[in-house]
């Protein structure tokens, strides 16, 4: 009897006009596009890895089918026939009200590309749902819907509605529980607008910024850092225009959400509807599965629980979530503990201990074998005496013996582990070696897709394999003991201290004891600074961090400001260690380059720091003051003229001393016309500049003239010699 | 037969995803859908009855198995399965009287009735559920003796059948069929109507002044106390809130839409009220064979309370609800565990489920089940659409629906047509 999953839909929903004029459609994005199920996903896309002993594929699709959707693109890419066949062998291609068709693409690599595949083929009319194939939910559609359309009508700029949940991250790694980055969401609390997306926020730094805009035009705004992004969007046809318009979008939240976000010309607004009651999740990394996994036995998606999906009474919950197949062998010594999962054909041996995991259909796991927070997927065998703990083992996998998994291993499909043998923790082992570096690029999940069999890296790994092995690799079997067959991969980008991050494994206590040490010191670090984000989002704009890509003022006047302190780090290391003048210039010359200013910004520069030079050392009265300035103006006159080629440049020279006495260093302001007159006679300003500027001055405001005044006779000498040559 | 398998998926899709909720309606809609599979089957020349139980047996199968929680699709599916039985053998009986007897006295009739106690209980069954009917009442009474062949009708129709002449197979053929899906059609009447039915009786067990509790939310309840309430009965209704849907509010709510007095308490304060209240009303989820009750959770510690002060803790139930089975393992399997989130909000406690700290094993589980089982003796009465019963009465009820060949739904593995 294959009842399973037969299904038929759309119950008649709230309002049926609404859902009548355009009948409900979702992409589902068959792929992650990413490689962090990596061994795993060499071999099998990550849709069809199971979620206690179901695909995940089957939850994001049951949830479609139940929230009302009536036509599905399931879009492929990575090992898109696996997912073809499995999707025509299933029942979901003979739903009556329920439309799944597939499309396939072997060369897109991101959810961009998807997109823009799905934008050609004219195949989405009106709103649809923006889902992946990795996410577990069982919200009602409806109310959301029902927003995101009335906004629509009011505003067509209102493109796009993300679902989000409450969910606090850990306060020690600033992690979710799913194992991502700590999000940060500014959101006007009176119309929902999310203003702000940051998921990489650096909390090293401790701060995010934010642009002044954003404050001005929303009278309110909450930061958030307890929301949870579930990945299902509810976007109008114009998302897929966007991304088919803007190329370069390539990641759905790195680059659409925060490329709409900063385009303050189109306008496009994206909001937010939170959810309560009602669960939504994406699994992201082996941590999110482990959650997702314990979160689906505990119950919190139902109706999408094994024994409600399987159908059939196949699978029967018991007390403290135990959920069993009708057809398992269990010896009478095995203690089955809390929140497992035992599925069809399974035999378990004399005093084995199982708990907190998931065993798959038809595995054989011998007697005294301890089971602990552990993912075991179909046809496993697993011999006497072996140890699991918090390890995640696909189908096929053989355990020989007394073999022991450390916390956090990986062991992708078929892999053999050797007699005795210990797998150190957080190995991924896999049949397939790994590849090398260069195409492990993090946006790709790749393997062959069109054959469905895996593109074997031809490169040959050396040595680093086997860094955390006492032996050195011969071939496959040593690696994994006596009669063991598989490569263990080494641990790649995070690096050794990041892999507790996104594992199956529970954070092990000495490092959070670390961390907790380390964020005390921070803390009191940033108390010091005064610089610890305030609830409200505090704005900052500190020099060492700018490098927002928004070219507006404040951006190039904060670079002018690093700007400036460079060249003058610059100088005093000039004049403390007796650079030549010519490297000077040089330097100067290469920061200007790389900060991108004009040779007028550099004058201002110098001078800058020449002033200052003789500001900082040391006077007791404004002769000496002048003094100093004419040393260090006669000292460094090389350096400013090479910068002075033209009138411009002079005249910038006088605006910024004009600057100086106003600003930094008022005790210049009595000098002021003794200065001048002295970079006349030195010959660094010519007379044509100075008259300049003070013709230019000529129409200002009272105030500003206050220093042409003070120059007033060395002008009027000037303007008289002037006349005199004539 | 492609719309009524369409139709039966759709339906075992409903159930499955758990949509249809209440037993009355999905009692309802198992019968629609068990008529329209009955007249879409062809049936054969011969053993008819044999293909008309097989097909409904091999839907109902299904639909037992979509979801084991819900008992009144069991049910339903073994009333049709009775209903086919007994049409069968009054359409044989009629057959058999009408080749062999011409007439039949009075004196052997009589003889019959005081026959019938030593009968099979199918037998008993059929007969008292035929003084429901009228038209087959006379043919049954006509023929008992033949009655006691009951159940092995299949059989039996099929050597009768031999006999009779090829023009009356055809018309015999349609005749069973459409008295089967007329006798459907009352059951269909039979479960629409069993509310009001229940709700005749109320006023001879509310009295005037009298206080009554309930928790949470039943239809029928609702209908029995404003039944009362129009016969011009003034009482008081406490209504515990039933925890953790609190359907006990919406039902204050109509009640007060209907001018009852009415009491909100909490599910944690019946203990206390309990001495004021003089009985106990409260709706089931399904009656089991024993006479025990699965019903909303919080009713078990309701009934306690009822027993510990002596108050009559009356469940009322239509027929449809009335399960052939016992309670084995009640707690577990026929219970449903739902989403945790009904008790608690996710987002605030997501800390306490963070299993990436500790042993990874969470420290916090929620657990939220359905239903409670009622045991037998805490419960004083039932009342159901045809009368008030002792809980020790219900097996003689179930006997009366039910035959008993069809308590384990499931198709002889060499059977199929």
């Amino acid at each position: 009897m294959v009842a399973q999953k037969k299904g038929a839909t759309a119950r008649v929903s709230e309002d049926p006009e609404e859902l009548a004029r355009h009948p409900l459609q979702a992409i589902l994005l068959a792929d992650s596009f990413t490689t962090k199920f990596r061994p795993i996903t060499l071999e099998r896309p990550k849709v069809l890895l199971p979620l206690a002993n179901i695909p995940m594929i089957d939850y994001t699709l049951a949830w479609l089918e139940s929230a009302g959707v009536e036509e599905v693109f399931v879009f492929c890419c990575a090992h898109s026939k696996q997912v073809i066949d499995y999707l025509e062998s299933s029942d979901w291609s003979s739903q009556p009200n329920f439309l799944v068709t597939t499309i396939e693409s072997h060369n897109s690599i991101s959810a961009g590309d998807a997109l823009r595949l799905i934008y050609e083929r004219h195949v989405i009319h009106g709103d649809f749902v923006l889902i992946s194939g990795d996410t577990v939910s069982n919200m009602s559609l409806t109310q959301a819907l029902q927003e995101h359309k009335e906004r629509r009508k009011k505003d067509a700029n209102a493109i796009m509605t993300m679902v989000v949940k409450q969910s606090k991250p850990s306060p020690i790694t600033q992690q979710s529980r799913l194992g991502t980055d700590e999000l940060f969401m500014a959101i006007n609390p009176d119309t929902k607008q999310l203003l702000c997306y940051e998921d990489k926020a650096e909390y090293s730094k401790g701060f995010i910024s934010l642009d002044k805009t954003l404050i001005a035009d929303n009278p309110s705004t909450v930061l958030h850092n307890d929301k949870q992004d579930c990945y299902i969007d509810i976007c109008s046809e114009e998302v897929l225009s966007l991304f088919t318009d803007n190329f370069d979008y390539q990641h759905l939240r790195r680059h659409f959400v925060k490329g709409l976000l900063v385009d303050d010309i189109m306008g496009y607004k994206i909001f937010t509807h939170e959810i309560h009651s009602s669960y939504a999740a994406r699994i992201d990394n082996f941590r999110s599965y482990d959650t997702i996994s314990k979160d689906i036995i505990q119950r919190w998606t139902y109706p999408f629980v094994p024994d409600v999906l399987c159908g059939n009474s196949a699978i029967r919950v018991e007390r403290r979530g135990t959920y069993r197949a009708s057809e398992i062998t269990l010896s009478r010594s095995a203690q089955i503990g809390p929140f497992i999962v035992i599925g069809q054909g399974t035999e378990i041996g004399n005093d084995t201990k199982i708990s907190h995991s998931v065993i798959g259909e038809g595995c054989t796991i011998g007697s005294n074998v301890t089971i602990e927070g552990s993912y075991i997927w179909n046809n496993v065998t697993i011999e006497d005496g072996c140890e699991l703990r918090h390890a995640i083992v696909c189908d096929g996998v053989t355990m020989k013996s007394g073999a022991v998994l450390e916390p956090g291993v990986v062991l992708s499909f078929k892999v053999v582990v050797g007699q005795q043998f210990v797998v150190p923790a957080y190995s991924m082992v896999s049949l397939l070696q790994q590849p090398t570096q260069q195409d492990s690029d993090e946006e790709l999940e790749y393997a062959d897709s069109s054959s469905g069999n895996v593109e074997l890296p031809s490169a040959k790994l050396n040595g680093d394999i086997t860094s955390d092995l006492s032996e050195t690799r011969h071939g496959p079997t040593s690696e994994l003991g006596t009669g063991g067959v598989g490569y263990i991969w080494s641990i790649f980008e995070g690096g050794h201290d990041e892999e507790w991050r996104h594992s199956v494994a529970p954070i092990p206590t000495d490092k959070l004891a670390k961390i907790m040490l380390d964020k005390d010191e921070d803390e009191e670090l940033l108390t010091q600074d005064g610089n610890v984000l305030s609830p409200s989002g505090e704005l900052k704009s500190d020099s060492d961090a700018n490098d927002s890509e928004d070219g507006d003022n404040e951006g190039s006047r904060d670079d002018y400001v690093s700007f400036e302190k460079e060249v003058e780090a610059t100088f005093l290391r000039a004049v403390h260690e007796n650079v030549k003048v010519d490297h000077v210039i040089l330097e100067v010359n290469a920061l200007r380059l790389s900060y991108n200013m004009a040779s007028v910004d550099c004058a201002g520069a110098i001078f800058y720091s020449m002033m200052k030079l003789a500001v900082e050392s040391p006077h007791s009265s404004s002769s000496e003051l002048h003094r100093n300035a004419a040393d260090v103006i006669t000292t460094w006159q090389n350096l400013l003229k090479s910068f002075l080629h033209d009138i411009d440049e002079e005249i910038e020279v006088i605006l910024k001393f004009e600057e100086i006495c106003l600003e930094s260093a008022k005790e210049f302001s009595p000098l002021f016309a003794q200065i001048l007159h002295l970079l006349y006679d030195k010959d660094i300003l010519e007379e044509d500049a100075i008259l300049r500027w003070a013709d230019e001055k000529e129409g200002a405001d009272e105030s500003d003239k206050v220093f042409v005044q003070r120059a007033e006779k060395f002008l009027q000498w000037l303007r008289e010699a002037e006349e005199e040559e004539d | 037969m492609p719309d009524t398998q369409a139709l039966v998926n759709d339906f075992l899709n409903q159930l499955k995803k758990r949509k249809i909720e209440g037993s009355q309606a999905t009692a309802k809609q198992t019968a629609e859908l068990l008529r329209s599979v009955i007249s879409q089957t062809r049936v054969p020349y011969t053993n008819q009855a044999g293909a008309l139980i097989d097909s409904v047996k091999a839907v109902g199968e299904r639909l037992i198995a979509a979801n084991p929680v819900e008992l009144a699709v069991g049910n339903i599916v073994r009333r049709v399965l009775h209903i086919i039985r007994e049409e069968d053998v009054s359409l044989t009986t009629a057959a058999m009287a009408g080749l062999n007897l011409s007439a039949v006295s009075d004196d052997e009739d009589d003889a019959d009735r005081d026959d019938r106690p030593v009968l099979s209980a199918a037998a008993v069954a059929a007969a008292s559920r035929s003084t429901l009917r009228p038209p087959s009442l006379q043919t049954l009474l006509e023929d008992v003796p033949d009655s006691a062949a009951v159940p092995h009708t299949s059989s039996s129709g099929g050597d009768s059948e031999g006999k009779s002449k090829s023009a009356d197979k055809s018309s015999r053929s349609r005749k069973l069929k459409h008295d089967v899906i007329e006798a459907v059609n009352e059951l269909i009447q039979d479960i629409n109507t069993c509310h009001e039915q229940i709700a005749e009786q109320a006023v001879e067990h509310i009295h005037q002044n009298e206080v009554i509790l309930t928790l949470g939310s039943s239809r029928t309840v609702l209908e029995f106390l404003c039944a009362a309430k129009e016969k011009k009965r003034s009482f008081r209704v406490f209504v515990a809130e039933g925890a953790p849907r609190y359907q006990g509010h919406l039902l204050a709510k109509e009640l007060v839409a209907r001018g009852l007095q009415t009491t909100l308490i909490t599910d944690s304060a019946v203990f206390a009220m309990i001495s004021r209240v003089n009985m106990v009303i409260v709706g089931a989820h399904a009656v089991m064979a024993n006479g025990g009750v699965i019903a909303p959770v919080g009713l078990n510690m309701v009934a306690l309370a009822a027993q510990k002060h002596a108050v009559p803790f009356v469940v009322l139930a239509g027929s449809h609800k009335l399960c052939p089975l016992y309670p084995h393992n009640p707690e577990v399997l026929l219970n449903e565990l739902r989403s945790p989130s009904e008790l608690l909000d996710f987002g605030e406690f997501s800390d306490c489920m963070d299993f990436g700290s500790g042993n990874g094993a969470p420290l916090l589980h929620v657990v939220n089940p359905t239903f409670d089982y009622v045991p037998p003796k805490l419960v004083s009465l039932f009342i159901t659409d045809t009368g008030g019963h002792n809980p020790s009465y219900m097996y003689r009820l179930i006997a009366d629906y039910y035959s008993a060949d069809d308590l384990v739904v499931q198709r002889r593995p060499t059977s199929g047509n």
